[in-house]
């Protein structure tokens, strides 16, 4: 467990690092999540026995993290309702603008996908 | 009389300090988990939804700024950062299927993408949204880090870009799959993959909890977008001031 989160929060400060560097628009973890995902392919070479127990550790802590995703949404969500007055006369605009816009794109692009691979299974 | 005093004292003294919100937090969440989970997991019950709202009234009515809040909750905001490199992980585990829908992937990704920006700029049009407020909505279906950082570059307000990014997240979690069964969208790397591309790390946690390979698609759709809106609003927006 210890390991895994030290090989996660690694992860994360290469990514910040990086990003900072590069001065990148995109978040540390979301580079630290491509590294951490290159290393895992590339390492997939090396079956010892060392590299496969830290291996199975990092993926049993992630999924125990990421188990608990949604409750890390809850401080920042907090924030949003403290802050709603912020859109002032906008609020309700706005939420019909996210409201039918986001439903519409989760149903055009989901359908998209199933009917592609559809097709490509078909072949 | 004494004795309310004392309770006073005990409240004043506890809710300067992290403990109290921390444990109101995650006592909040499981409320809405169990509520969720007794609901059969129906996705207008959501738990982040649920939680929220009882932390809000709680902080309300006890006239609490949400800095003080923030102050005790601020920990487990600080494992949303090791929570996405986490994402890593059910990714590889799924790398081959991810491989073999490499065309379905990529095709939907700017597809909707693209929908996401554009529909956006549509409907602030149609309902005539000032520019500032227009140009912090654009990059919302992008996860918050990345949506605040594009704001920035456009002329959006970051802080405002944050409010309707999470906002957008819940509303695609908890109206999402509705769309998703309207269609009758039996794929569950297509359902996933358009829940993290519109609505994110609130997406994905909702899919993740209902099944794994949704899961997969979600997170891979939300970091892809993610890159994807950041290249395509600077772009749109640089075409559109040329127009």
């Amino acid at each position: 467990m210890l390991r895994a989160i030290f090989v996660i929060f690694f992860f994360q400060l290469l990514g910040e690092a990086l990003k900072k560097f590069f001065e990148m628009l995109i978040p540390g973890p979301v580079i630290g999540l491509i590294l951490l995902l290159i290393t895992l392919i590339f390492l997939k070479r090396f079956k010892t026995r060392a590299i496969n127990n830290l291996k199975s550790d990092v993926l049993n802590t992630s999924n125990y993290i990421l188990s608990y995703l949604s409750l890390l949404f809850v401080p920042i969500g907090v924030g949003v309702v403290m802050h709603l007055s912020y859109l002032e006369n906008n609020l309700f605009k706005v939420l019909i603008i996210v409201f039918i816009s986001t439903v519409l794109t989760i149903g055009l692009t989901a359908f998209l996908m199933e009917k592609i691979n559809k097709r490509i299974n078909k072949k | 009389m004494i004795q309310k005093d004392k309770l006073y004292s005990i409240w004043v003294y506890l809710q300067a300090e992290p403990l109290f919100w921390l444990t109101l937090t995650i006592g909040s969440y499981l409320i809405g988990d169990y509520l969720y989970k007794k609901s059969k997991l129906f996705p207008l019950v959501n738990p982040v939804a649920i939680s929220i709202l009882i932390i809000s009234l709680v902080l309300i009515n006890l006239d609490i700024s949400y800095e003080r809040y923030f102050d005790g909750a601020k920990f487990i905001h600080f494992m949303l950062g090791p929570a996405t490199v986490a994402l890593a992980i059910p990714i590889y585990k799924q790398f081959k299927v991810i491989q073999k829908e490499a065309l379905s992937i990529s095709v939907s990704l700017v597809v909707g993408s693209l929908f996401a920006i554009i529909s956006t700029f549509a409907f602030c049009e149609i309902f005539k949204i000032d520019d500032q407020v227009l140009f912090s909505m654009l990059p919302r279906s992008a996860t918050a880090p990345i949506a605040m950082g594009i704001s920035d570059l456009i002329g959006g307000i970051p802080s405002l870009t944050a409010i309707i990014t999470i906002i957008t997240g819940i509303m695609g979690a908890s109206f999402g799959t509705f769309a998703l069964d309207f269609l009758k969208l039996k794929d569950m790397s297509a359902r996933g993959f358009g829940l993290g591309l519109a609505s994110h790390g609130i997406g994905t946690a909702r899919a993740m909890s209902r099944n794994e390979t949704a899961g997969v698609f979600a997170a891979l759709a939300l970091g892809l977008n993610g890159i994807a809106t950041a290249i395509l609003v600077p772009l749109l927006f640089k075409l559109l001031n040329i127009f």
